[in-house]
Order: structure tokens, then sequence, then C-alpha cells
């Protein structure tokens, strides 16, 4: 044997990984984030602080003040004060100016926020740099544009602001949803008291700087951190406007209770059991990408989560060997780890959540597939798993899981696919698979959801309206008709 | 999807596609995985030279750097095969004499393969009888496009028969082909007519090698795989001049067939260009620096 055949590396058969590719970029958490309260960082007037916990380890990333009513006046008072002041005579090419400039600060400060977001949330960093810090920067850049041009926006009318708005944002995208919510606000001219979950508050406080850096005024955005009972706070003050919520339908219809007859106005953004729809002719390979692209994208803890998965009868055995082999390759772990698909769930309460739900499929007798990943020994983790066999009246064909669980269902012709899509009290989003163009438009057309993605899923853009019927809640998010919840109109 | 064929293949979506092969460009491969990975690579590599001027000389050259591409200190395998025109196979079957590697010959008319079908046999008869392990083969581009599908499947069969024990890799170049659709098609047309290896181009027409064609063929193995127990390879041909490509390349095998097609029987890098930037990326991980391309000796 000639001596360049000894040096072949020895190499058992097909055994090539990854190594570890943590991000490395080093941020600061502080010990402790106060409430951001007309224009500056100031403690709670309790002194009274909780915990958040980076759920993929269990531990304490920092603590957060929590905002009492006196706290809440505060910040209600100074974003009145803002209002008639400082922000309410600027001129409007002004307040556009100051948008740029916070989504360029937010560009600057993108892969510091992306990883604070991934330790506060668990989210993978991937998804955070790739996905929810871009699209956080498209959101104040697109209003920012709009600051100037409502007039076009609603022609012929004469846009003022509706005055303050009280937002409350969800744990599952913090930093995206605040900046959904701030942005158009600002750009029609109002100012905000922001209610962040109690688990994700960290990187909205990171944000709050960005305000005060960018030069808006004090009291334009103010930030009240703190569990339900801040929220509620909010809700029922005199002092609000409007109320935007996006967070669970049993929360909204609270609201939507609390705030009828006080002349508030309300946004509701809330849950959705989307069905995504897969027909025989469809891109097979393609479609289970949007599948697990719908299902699995932030563990499941996406209110447009394609969480009902209908394949036409005649594909359903090819396309669910082809789903079970594809969830064998996500990567499950460290959230950090710039190669992990899927991080962890957001917190101990929504683990017993999905893993309540996820009883039910198996007492219900659906057959129960997951993926066969290690899981971390700290932290809060769920394997991505989907549930064959399962019908209409299974509680997780029926019920929000807000978790990487998919529930497959099968239809036989176009009319049925439609039918049982429909039968579901959300309608916030739907996806639909197929090479046939003419199909795509008949079931945009019968689909009640405010979305529906055509071979594709979980697609946004800022330009783009976003909002639900139904259970789904009512009001639009992005684009013109995102603006006509922050304008009164003569 | 539009072919009126007996050949079953589903439908793909080109910006599903897209979308799927850049995801594979995301991971970060580092450290010791980046140094296997490339070792891996070479010893996936069919070092090719298809020129009209290409001598006994050259070959020489190329057959001595593809046995031992690099310095024993870098422990870098040697190459799968070396490809060449079938005039110079029996002299890369003796300069490779002794080796693991494989003698490629690009038979059937190449590049074009407007040539009659019992010319492009004889011509694969004559470099396995030369002394050719591998046959690669290209389609009548004109025959598919004007929807002859069996014409296709029949001298893919034919040329199959006619290697005898050479393995048979079929190139599609799929520049030619117009379509991921087509891709697929082609694909599986091959697969069934018994190729050993399906190979995307012969690097004589741009685009060559992409990354969503590739995808596109592991995922028809793949598929083929399942349907019938038979694993058929694949190579990429063309186009593929950096490390950091090949290595994505890597990622997509794995994570599309799985590490089992990461062995030289299922998996090659059809390359001229490539092997010095993997052997420039190797040096820099040992030694901590890049170094000059007159380091480097050339094949």
């Amino acid at each position: 044997m000639s001596e360049e055949h000894t040096n072949r590396p020895a190499r058992g058969g097909g055994t090539w990984d990854y190594a570890p590719a943590p991000e490395t970029m080093p941020v600061h958490v502080r010990e402790t984030y106060p409430l951001f309260i007309g224009g500056e960082f100031v403690e709670s007037t309790t002194g009274e602080t909780f915990e958040s916990i980076n759920p993929a380890t269990g531990e304490v990333l920092a603590r957060v003040s929590r905002a009492n009513s006196g706290d809440v006046d505060r910040a209600v008072a100074s974003a009145r004060t803002a209002l008639e002041g400082d922000w309410g005579r600027m001129p409007a090419i002004e307040r556009g100016k100051v948008l740029f400039r916070i989504a360029r600060m937010i560009q600057e400060k993108a892969r510091e926020l992306a990883v604070l977001e991934t330790m506060d949330g668990g989210k993978p960093i991937k998804e955070s740099r790739d996905f929810d810090l871009p699209l956080a920067a498209a959101h104040f850049f697109h209003h920012g544009g709009w600051a100037d041009k409502l007039t076009y926006a609603f022609p012929g009318r004469t846009p003022r602001p509706v005055g303050v708005a009280g937002q409350i944002i969800p744990w599952n995208f913090p930093l995206l949803m605040a900046a959904w919510k701030i942005a158009p606000a600002l750009a029609c001219g109002n100012t905000v008291v922001l209610k962040p979950a109690e688990t994700t508050s960290v990187t909205a406080l990171h944000l709050a700087e960005i305000f005060r850096d960018a030069g808006l005024p004090a009291g334009v955005v103010n930030v009240v951190t703190g569990a339900g009972d801040t929220g509620e706070m909010l809700v029922n003050h005199a002092g609000i406007d409007k109320i935007a919520f996006t967070g669970s339908t049993g929360v909204g219809k609270r609201i939507a209770a609390a705030v009828s007859g006080s002349g508030k106005r309300l946004t509701l953004e809330l849950g959705g059991k989307a069905a995504h729809i897969v027909f025989d002719d469809a891109p097979l390979d393609e479609a289970v990408e949007g599948v697990v692209n719908g299902i699995y994208f932030n563990q499941g803890h996406v209110c447009c989560a394609g969480s009902r998965l209908f394949l036409q009868e005649s594909i359903h055995d090819r396309f669910v060997e082809k789903l079970a082999r594809r969830l064998e390759t996500l990567r499950v772990g460290d959230p950090l780890d710039k190669n992990t698909d899927v991080g962890a769930v957001n917190s101990p309460g929504q683990l017993e959540r999905i893993r309540e739900l996820v009883a039910s499929g198996h007492e219900e007798g659906a057959t129960y597939h997951e993926s066969s990943c290690p899981l971390p020994e700290k932290g809060y983790w769920h394997r991505p798993a989907f549930f064959t066999g399962v019908t209409a009246s299974h509680r997780i064909a029926r019920e929000e899981i807000f978790g990487p669980v998919l529930s497959v269902l099968t239809f036989r012709t176009t009319e049925e696919a439609i039918d049982r899509a429909n039968n579901t009290c959300y309608g916030l989003s739907a996806g639909v698979w197929t090479d046939k163009g003419s199909r795509i438009f008949h079931l945009a057309d019968r689909l009640a959801a405010g979305v529906i993605w055509a071979n594709t899923y979980n697609r946004f853009d800022p330009a783009s309206p976003f909002g639900g019927y139904r259970e789904s809640g009512f009001g639009r998010e992005g684009g013109r008709q995102g603006l006509a919840p922050y304008v009164a109109l003569n | 999807m539009g072919f009126a064929t007996r050949f079953s293949v589903p439908p793909v979506d080109a910006t599903g596609a897209a979308e799927r092969a850049g995801s594979f460009t995301k991971r970060s491969i580092k450290r010791e995985s980046k140094g296997e990975g490339l070792r891996l690579a070479v010893s996936l590599m069919d070092l090719t030279t298809l020129e009209g001027a290409d001598t006994e000389g050259k070959v020489t050259h190329l057959c001595r750097k593809a046995r031992q591409p690099m310095a024993v200190r870098f422990n870098c395998p040697p190459c799968a095969a070396v490809c060449v025109y079938p005039t110079l196979v029996a002299h890369a079957k003796r300069e490779l004499e002794g080796s693991s590697l494989g003698v490629a010959a690009v038979a059937t008319g190449f590049p074009s393969g407007q040539f009659p079908l019992d010319v492009r046999l004889a011509d694969v008869r004559a470099a396995v009888e030369a002394g050719a392990d591998e046959i690669d083969m290209v389609i009548s581009r004109g025959a598919f496009l004007a929807g002859k599908y069996d014409v296709v499947a029949n001298e893919v069969a034919e040329t199959k028969a006619a290697c005898g024990e050479a393995h048979l890799k079929v190139i599609f170049e799929t520049g030619e082909l117009g379509s991921l659709d087509a891709v697929r098609l082609a694909s599986q047309i091959a697969m069934e007519a018994g190729a050993d290896f399906i190979k995307t181009s012969t690097g004589k027409v741009s685009p060559a090698a992409t990354l969503p064609v590739t995808l596109v063929m592991l995922q028809a193995v793949r598929d083929f795989h399942a349907a019938t127990g038979r694993r058929v390879g694949v190579k990429p041909a063309g186009g593929i001049r950096k490390a950091k490509e090949a290595l994505q390349y890597l990622v997509m095998v794995k994570e599309t067939v799985g590490e089992e097609w990461l062995t030289p029987a299922l998996f090659r890098f059809g390359a001229s260009s490539l092997l010095a930037d993997v052997e420039r990326q190797i040096a820099k991980l040992e030694d901590g620096n890049y170094q000059s391309a007159r380091d480097f000796s050339k094949g």
C-alpha cells in the first residue's frame, strides 16, 4: 500500500456533526430593570420587583419592577402631557424622522437585542436574529414613512391622533409585538403606555433606551412592567383612549367586557387554530417545509401557527412519513447556538398547558409521533411532535396548544377541506398548498381567516395587514388598515 | 404539473426549494466539524479535467494530485476519482495504479450528446475497455425537452447495459432543462432506468450545479430509496469553487438524505478548482493563518 493511503482519516460511515456554535456577542443584562415613565427609568413606588427567568436554564436572568396603580397613573399622566405638549405639537415629518432614527438604532443594536430576546424568551438565536429583529426594524421604517402621509391613507378625511393608547403585548415575540403596536401608534401621533408580558419584559426596556436616545420626547412611550393585574389597571384606567391587546382569547374576552361602555377604542389579536391544507397535487417537499415552519417556528408559540394540518387522504401516508423524517433533523437545544432550530418553552406554566393537551390527545386515542432528540436537563422543553388520527372532535383539534405539537386530520374533496377548516371558533390564519392557481383563489375566498398563505407560511411584511375573525379578535396591524385604529377621522 | 408521462413525480415549488436550500447555508460549521467536513469533501471529489487541450502530461499531474492532495502532515485523504475524456482513461488508469482512486470517463458524446445512440454506446464500451471504473453519460436534452421521456429512459438503460461492471452516472445538464420540475422528472427517469448516480452538469453550461437543483435531486433519491430500497448517488458538478460552498452541500446531504450518503459511493463533487480552496482552508485551520497559493501544489 502506498503512503498516501495510510493517511485517510478513520471515519465511521456517515458521522459528521456540527460543533457547538454559540452566539458570542457579549450583552449587558441589568440586575434589575426599572419602569420607563416620562422619559426616565424609575423604580416602582413600592420598590417591588419580580423575577424574569431564562427558560433554557430555569435560572433568574434579571429582576423587573412591578408597576402598581400609582405607577400606571404616572405613566398615563406623562403620556397625556406628551400628547398635549412636545409630541402633539411636533410636525408630522419630524415625527417620521424620530421613527426612522428608532428603526436605524434597532438595526445597529440588532445583534445585542437578539441575544437578549433569546435569553429572556427561549427562542432560537437564528429566529430572533433573522426574523424578530429585522421585522421589528422594518415596522418602524414602514410607519416612519406614513407619519406625514396619513391624509393619503384616508383620502378626503383629516386623521388626528386618538390619544393615549394602552398596549398590552404577549411573550411570544416580545420586541416584535412592541414594534407592531408602538410604530403605528406613534406614526399617527398618539402616545403609548406599554405593558409587556410578565415573563418577557427585558427587551421592551432596552427598546425604551433606544426611544430615549433616538430623541423621542419624554412621555411619548412609557413602559410599565408587571403581571396581569398591571394590565388590568391599564385597561380600566380612565385616562386611556384606546386599548390594543395581543394575547389569549380568554383574556381578550375579559378586556372586551371591561372596556365596553367606557368609550375606549379596542383592537384584539387573540388565539388561533389555523388550518394548513395540503392537496394531493401540492409540491410535497416544500409543503413539508411549510408545515414544519408553520408549527415548530418559535416552539409553536405563534398565534397564527398552522396547528391543524389537513391532508388529502390520497397523500396522507406519504406526507406523514416525510414529516416524521423531517422532524428528526430539527435540532433542539441551547437557543443561543446558531444551529438550533427549536428552543425552550417560554415558561413552566406554558409547558404544563402543552403537556395537558398532549395527554388529552393520548386519552382521546390519537397516535403520537415525536422527535427522538435528547432534551437538555435544565430548563423547560418539549420535543417537536405531531398527532395523527385526529378528528374534528378531539380537544387537540379545537383548542390552541401554543406549543410544538401539530394535529393531523384528513379530507377528501376541496369542499370538505373548506368545511372542516372553517369548523373552529378561531379565524386568524390559514395555509393552502396546491399546484393549481384557481384552487388557491377559490379557497382564499371561502376560508374564514384574516391571513391566508398559499404555498408558503408565516410570511410577514409591515405593509401587509394582520389580524383575525371570530374569536381571533378584530382590528388589523400593519399596512394602511393597521393605521385605522390609531386615527380619529372627522 | 404539466408532464404527461408514466413517471410519477410531485411538483416542485421553486421559491420554496430555493428557500430550503438557503437554510443549509445558515448552518454554522466551525472548528473540528469544519476540519472534518473539509477532509470529507476532498474524499468525495472527482478531480476533473475536461479540456480539448488535455494531454497525458496534464492527466499525470492531476492523478498525482488526486492521490495525495496535501502534504502528509495535514492528514488529508485522497480524492474519490479523476474524471477525464475517454482517450485519456488508459493513461489515468496507469497513473492511479495501486491506489483506491477510480477513473471516471465522460462518454456518450460528451458534452452535447447529439450523436446517434450506437455511436454513443460505442464511446461507452471503448471507455470501459480502456479501464474506466465509472461512466459519466449525458442525456439527450433535446429528446427530454421535446417530451420524449421514453427515449431518454431507453438511452439510460442501454448505456447502463454497455457499462457492464462500471458505475453509471447520468448527467442532466440541469442548466438546460429550464425548471426544477424537469430536474425532478429527469431524476426519476434516470433512476428507474438504472442510473447508479445522477449528476447535475457537464461543467460546460452555466448555471451548472446549484444548491436548489441538487436539493431536488437529493429529494428524488431519498424518495426513490424509500420506494424501492435502492440507493442512488448524487453528484453536483461545475460551479462549486469555494470550500464554504462544499460544506453547504454536505449540510444539505446530511439533512436531506442523511449521513449515510456522505460516502464516495453515494455522493461526489465534480470539480476542478474546488480542491485548491479546500486545501487553503485546511491549512488555515491547522496553522492558524492563510498561506500563499504558491505553497500548494497544482493538479
